[in-house]
């Protein structure tokens, strides 16, 4: 009665560690997911992923050469 | 006891695991600030090769050589400068909110400027961590 038993004691710390983890955890910023993410974003805003054989090339952004009366 | 803590354990190592697996970029706030950049490269792609417009290491866009864009088509330049940035900025913290974040809105800047930079091609100017500008080769 007049001190807490081990058990518990022990109990409480693998909780604090559990608790202290997990919020380590949910603030850990994922450095190569968010890598992996910004590289899929720039391709596609730059668009410098060539679809298929031949892509848009440079030609592609050339303007034909307008005839002059 | 042990067993508790072996469950709690193996909770914590699986919370790691997803936190390591990808982000979701797949929401349509992320898929319209998608849209508008791109649409937007095509008017800036010149400017990025030119060199009057950079690449800043905050992850934005700067108009660095005004002087180097004729006068009667500054102002574009400076609406579509202030456009990709607020799309930016806008792609940032929706990436750090649809991954229940907020607070990795600045580490997602921090990435992205600097895959931007690495990215970049020949030719087109970026800001270094220390401010300096570079011109890629």
């Amino acid at each position: 009665m007049s001190h807490s038993r081990i058990p518990s004691r022990a109990l409480l710390a693998a909780l604090a560690t559990a608790i202290a983890g997990c919020v380590t955890i949910n603030i850990y910023f994922p450095a190569a997911a968010a890598e992996k993410a910004a590289d899929a974003i720039i391709d596609e805003v730059w668009r410098m992923r060539q679809p298929g054989p031949g892509g848009p090339g440079a030609a592609a952004t050339e303007p034909a050469k307008e005839k002059t009366p | 006891m042990i067993r508790l803590f072996a469950i709690l354990l193996a909770w914590a190592l699986a919370g790691a695991a997803l936190a390591q697996g990808n982000l979701d970029i797949d929401t349509p706030a992320i898929a319209q600030f998608k849209a508008g950049m791109s649409q937007r490269h095509a008017q800036l792609l010149p400017w990025y090769q030119s060199g009057a417009v950079g690449l800043t290491r905050d992850g934005g866009v700067v108009l660095r050589e005004p002087g180097a864009v004729p006068l009667a088509q500054r102002q574009a330049i400076t609406t579509l400068i202030a456009g990709e940035n607020a799309d930016r900025t806008g792609l940032y913290r929706e990436i750090a909110r649809a991954n229940g974040n907020p607070a990795w809105e600045a580490d997602i800047r921090a990435t992205f400027a600097q895959r931007w930079a690495e990215r970049a091609p020949a030719g087109w100017w970026v800001q270094n961590a220390t401010g300096i500008w570079q011109q890629k080769r």
